[in-house]
């Protein structure tokens, strides 16, 4: 009797972690629709290209040797086979060893995608494609190996051992895809236009709000397994409402990151800038995910907000620096993810102020370092930016040779 | 045959095409312009940065006529189209050369 529960329980487990996980894969389609939405036509089809094509290069390179790397075991994942550990052993495990691949593989790619809003418009796609290489393969996983892995940095110290806690990845995953969309950006430079001569800011509003909007909440929908899943169980009267209390943590997080980013857009721009809204909700689903199982459902809206109002400031300040992020994903996940690591002490004593800061400074040193490296290396071997012309004429044409919203084709 | 062509609001479409059928012409070619005049643009913002759109949109119409009934269409175009404020629109008349009907072949005002 006792061992059929636990099956109960291991199945319930896994098949709670697979839905999260798939989950966290549908915020790829929300990535894609955000970003198509703010850029301009003629590089819809580029974006979108890219967000599928990294989301599958993230999975086969965490397969490949990002999991080794993060977590240990043979490369190609041939040691994960079917059945896991039932009974003794060294590893009792409480769920499928592939489940715990598949969660960890769509954070990975929630990394990944975040740099392609940041460079958007003009990057080649090729050059973005080997630094996904780079990244999921290497780079996010030695992160990775460091905080979730539990292995010291570079043998010196244990970021856990120094109060370091990042629940679902605001440091991990979100500050770590801004900083090496941050790198990519430096490199790749402002898009021509953006900024004038004497410091002007000028807009280049996106083709398509409604597909933004339906990727935010998109996204919002997935963050529930995204934080919902870091969990890591449901089966348990314990586990469960811890599960419950991410879920409305995370749900009230984002809605105070929306109305905080509206309200501050209001005062600073007479109006209700859609974008900052959505960039808000955002916002405030980053600024909780480092915590979202410790605050009360009052301090989990605040925190949003907090996200929701930093983010806008955030992104002005970085157009003021000639930081050209189309999206602003690195104020979004950059910034915030920042805010996120801060905040969990203030409702789990597991954490320590210092250990958050350790964390953040190893995370973004690293992560910012080698993408520098690895996109200054794509830079000198193949070219990070489309030439002039293709940038003037889009990057639908010049990488990927079709329109997205085409009104010359001659079949009418 | 003269080319009528006017400028007009968007939103007055419906009420010019209504007079024109009225008056008896029987076909016109409707574009989406934008355009300005003496009518100003105004600023939009994106994420805190401010931008001028001066044009603004508009929809041009064109009708070929014969010479009699000139008067009679910029009469009535003008009325339906008119709404008293800033950016109503212009109404231009040039002088057609020749018009041909596809299908048929016929040639000036039978071809109108």
């Amino acid at each position: 009797m006792e061992y059929d529960i636990f099956q109960l329980q291991y199945a319930l487990d896994t098949f709670y972690f697979l839905v999260c996980g798939a989950l966290v894969m549908w915020m790829a389609a929300g990535f894609a629709m955000l970003e198509a939405g703010l850029v301009r036509s003629k590089n819809t089809v580029e974006i979108l290209t890219k967000n599928v094509t990294l989301f599958a290069v993230a999975c086969i390179m965490y397969m490949v040797v990002g999991y080794s790397i993060m977590y240990g075991g043979d490369i190609f994942l041939s040691t994960i086979t079917g059945s896991g550990a039932v009974e003794g052993g060294e590893e009792n495990a409480t769920y499928a060893p592939s489940a715990d691949f598949f969660f960890q593989v769509v954070f990975v790619a929630t990394a990944m995608s975040i740099v392609s809003g940041a460079v958007a418009e003009r990057m080649k796609l090729f050059a973005f494609l080997a630094f996904a290489v780079v990244m999921t393969g290497f780079i996010y996983p030695m992160e990775g190996s460091w905080t979730w892995g539990g292995n010291p940095v570079f043998g010196l110290y244990t970021l856990g051992d120094l109060g370091f806690l990042d629940f679902a990845g605001s440091g991990i995953v979100h500050m770590a895809g801004a900083a090496a969309a941050l790198a990519g950006v430096i490199l790749v430079g402002a898009r021509k236009g953006k900024y004038g001569p004497n410091g002007e800011v000028n807009a280049i509003p996106g083709a398509n709000l409604p597909l933004a909007t339906l990727g935010t909440f998109i996204l919002w929908l997935g963050w529930f397994g995204f934080n919902g899943g870091s969990v890591l169980a449901t089966a348990s009267v314990d586990s469960a409402n811890a599960v419950a209390v991410v879920f409305m943590n995370t749900n009230l997080a984002a809605a105070g990151g929306c109305i905080g980013a509206l309200l501050i857009a209001k005062l600073l721009f007479g109006k209700a800038d859609l974008t900052m809204a959505l960039n808000g909700c955002l916002a405030g689903l980053v600024a909780i995910t480092a915590g979202p199982d410790t605050p009360s459902a009052l301090q989990a809206t605040i925190f949003g907000a907090l996200g929701g109002l930093l983010v806008v400031f955030s992104i002005t300040t970085l157009d003021k620096l000639k930081i050209d992020d189309p999206v602003g994903a690195i104020s979004v996940h950059g910034v915030v993810g920042l805010l996120g690591l801060l905040l969990v002490p203030v409702t789990n004593d597991g954490a320590s102020f210092s250990g958050q800061v350790i964390g953040a400074l190893t995370i973004f040193g690293w992560v910012f370092v080698a993408s520098m490296i690895t996109f200054f290396v794509i830079k000198m071997v193949m070219g990070l930016r489309v030439s002039e012309e293709e940038e003037y004429e889009g990057a639908d044409l010049s990488e990927c040779g079709m329109e997205a919203y085409p009104e010359f084709a001659s079949a009418k | 045959m003269k080319l009528v062509t006017a400028v007009i609001k968007p939103f007055k479409l419906d009420d010019v095409r209504e007079a024109l059928s009225t008056i008896g012409v029987q076909g016109i070619t409707v574009s989406e312009v934008k355009g300005f005049g003496r009518q100003k643009g105004h600023t939009e913002l994106y994420r805190g940065a401010e931008y001028v759109v001066d044009f603004l949109p508009k929809v041009k119409i064109e009708i070929a006529i014969a010479d009699g009934m000139v008067d009679q269409t910029i009469e009535a175009i003008s009325k339906a189209a008119q709404t008293g404020k800033i950016g109503d629109g212009k109404i231009f008349v040039s002088s057609l050369e020749h018009v041909t009907r596809i299908r048929t072949g016929e040639t000036g005002e039978e071809a109108l």
